[in-house]
């Protein structure tokens, strides 16, 4: 299915959405640019950090409401867009609950296993947990012990890029996994893109790969390239660059509506946008030398 | 920064001595820069047995096949042990197989609590990008190893958001608070290294790098600031380890 035809259909105004799960690589940003095109508006996005792509869907005011661990710029620190509309309410006021990685992962370990609440020892004493609506101290039924119950997060929707799907969905990712595989679970519907669709028979070859299982996918795009700037193992290396500039041309409300313009709105989809970076920059991120993992034999 | 006397620099300095809170044997929860840096040295020195964890699920014993911004990237997914979930990687530190972690901070206070989500500034609150892992891994491994740089408006004396715990309010804080283990055992910063006096859980100035006073530390610090009477000059990097850390940052990038 054409990604914009995934995002129309699966993403609504109002929605809990779940990207940026691999933390800082196979980041769906082909996705996000797809959502602030369509307009979509108060979503709630839910995901560990998340390198940019959160800040650049508050700037164009699609968020009400972040339930993250961290939004920033890896690579420079700062994110502007959140910084603008957690302090000044610009576009509009944004809601934000905070977490550490590990409680958002429990959230989302929770609705993936269809229980309420999974309890944990972190954060315990933390400013993080105080006051917190899904955060809540609770005594062990066995040991009397002081224990955080982490109440579940269910996302409507879970966005996963991916080296390679079958077209029903069985994806093979392999790499970095973060938090992907309890988003994908404790989601309603799950969208993949991917670098490559491939025939069933290549997911067969290999079962322990297909770490999302098609019957949990509703949509896959075909998308080459659409964790740019982030990487995507084997396919595409970091634009370390890209960040570093899009830190410097957001700095100003003015300056990120700019930067929305030219790489975004001004843009029809994927493909325009990774032709306006230029084949010859692109060239420079795909991987120099294949480095091939030993197979392995499934033999009867 | 290049100290007189010695052929370190500041941050070759803070790089060795974060090297040096690495045993041999130990699971580290590394961080990004100088730790990672930390991790590489004491791995090719002595600590070779040490296991590298990182949060989003990466498993290594050897430093990443190239330079890397993040810790998804590419050169530091290929060669690793392996790589699984973040929830994997934070249960290993619940359950207590963490030795040590490494974090940073906008602020750390005299008990060593961390803040890394809002401060104020000018009269103003500032946003910053959050926990991440840093309040897990300070709650849950069995010691800290904080790496600052030494400026008066990182260290007050009361963090303004707790987002990291160290010993809170002092030394039965964090069994109060439900906390099973861990605390700062170290802060590593720009000036000198600190420890924490077990009866108080208070920040305490051990060492203070070639050329700097304690006048100078206690001017950048928010608070009166205790001083061990065992008092020492940090010991600067040897030839070997100022030759390893050419290799594994021959431009000077991160400790230049």
């Amino acid at each position: 299915m054409p990604l914009r035809a995934a995002i129309q259909e699966f993403v609504r105004d109002g929605m809990t959405v779940a990207m940026g799960t691999g933390l800082e690589s196979c980041i769906p940003f082909a996705a996000g640019h797809e959502i602030i095109r369509q307009g979509r508006r108060d979503l709630t996005l839910v995901g560990p950090i998340s390198d940019i792509l959160f800040d650049q869907l508050i700037g164009a005011g699609c968020v009400a409401r972040v339930i993250a661990a961290w939004v920033g710029n890896v690579g420079a620190g700062i994110a502007y867009n959140f910084r603008r509309a957690v302090e000044e309410g610009v576009p509009h006021a944004l809601e934000v609950e905070d977490h550490s990685n590990f409680t958002v992962a429990l959230a989302l370990e929770a609705a993936a296993r269809g229980v309420p609440f999974l309890p944990t020892r972190t954060v315990l004493g933390s400013d993080v947990a105080r006051n917190h609506p899904r955060l809540r101290e609770m005594v062990c039924p066995f040991t009397g012990a002081k224990l955080l119950a982490v109440g579940a997060v269910h996302p409507d929707v879970t966005i996963l890029h991916v080296q390679r799907s079958d077209p029903d969905g069985n994806a093979h990712l392999w790499g970095n996994l973060g938090i992907s595989l309890e988003a994908a679970r404790a989601a309603e519907a799950v969208l993949v893109t991917c670098e490559e669709l491939v025939d069933p028979a290549v997911i067969r070859s290999d079962p322990n790969r297909t770490l999302v299982p098609g019957f949990l996918v509703r949509a896959v795009a075909v998308v080459p390239s659409g964790s740019h700037p982030s990487p995507t193992q084997g396919y595409l290396n970091r634009d370390d660059r890209f960040y570093d500039e899009y830190h410097d041309e957001t700095r100003t409300r003015e300056g990120f509506l700019a930067w929305l313009d030219r790489m975004v709105l001004g843009t029809r989809d994927h493909q325009e946008y990774l032709e306006r970076l230029g084949e010859a920059r692109l060239r420079a991120l795909r991987p120099r030398a294949p480095h091939l993992a030993a197979p392995v034999d499934y033999g009867l | 920064m290049r100290d007189s006397g010695t052929q370190a620099t500041r941050r070759q300095i803070m790089v060795v001595a974060a090297a040096r809170e690495i045993r041999d044997g130990e699971v580290v929860f590394v961080g990004m820069r100088l730790p990672l840096l930390g991790f590489a040295l004491a791995r090719a020195l002595h600590a070779p047995r040490a296991i590298g964890l990182f949060e989003n699920g990466v498993v290594r014993d050897s430093p990443p096949a190239g330079p890397i911004i993040t810790m998804g990237d590419p050169p530091n997914i290929v060669g690793a042990l392996a790589c699984t979930t973040l929830l994997d990687v934070m249960g290993y530190l619940q359950r207590g197989r963490v030795h040590v972690g490494f974090l940073g901070g906008a602020q750390v206070d005299r008990f060593g609590n961390l803040n890394t989500t809002w401060v104020d500034q000018d009269g103003r609150r500032i946003r910053l990008p959050g926990s991440g892992g840093a309040a897990d891994i300070a709650s849950l491994a069995q010691r800290t190893v904080v790496i600052m740089q030494h400026e008066r408006r990182r260290f007050p004396a009361r963090v303004s958001y707790l987002t990291s715990p160290g010993y809170g309010t002092g030394p039965r804080w964090r069994h109060a608070v439900g906390l099973v283990r861990g605390g700062p055992a170290r802060v590593i910063t720009s000036l000198g290294v600190l420890g924490f006096d077990p009866e108080s859980g208070e920040m305490v100035l051990e060492s203070v790098h070639p050329g700097v006073t304690v006048e100078e530390v206690r001017a950048h610090t928010g608070w009166d600031l205790r001083v061990s009477p065992a008092l020492r000059t940090t010991p600067v990097p040897t030839p070997e380890e100022l030759e390893v850390l050419r290799r594994f940052d021959p431009e000077g990038i991160w400790t230049g």
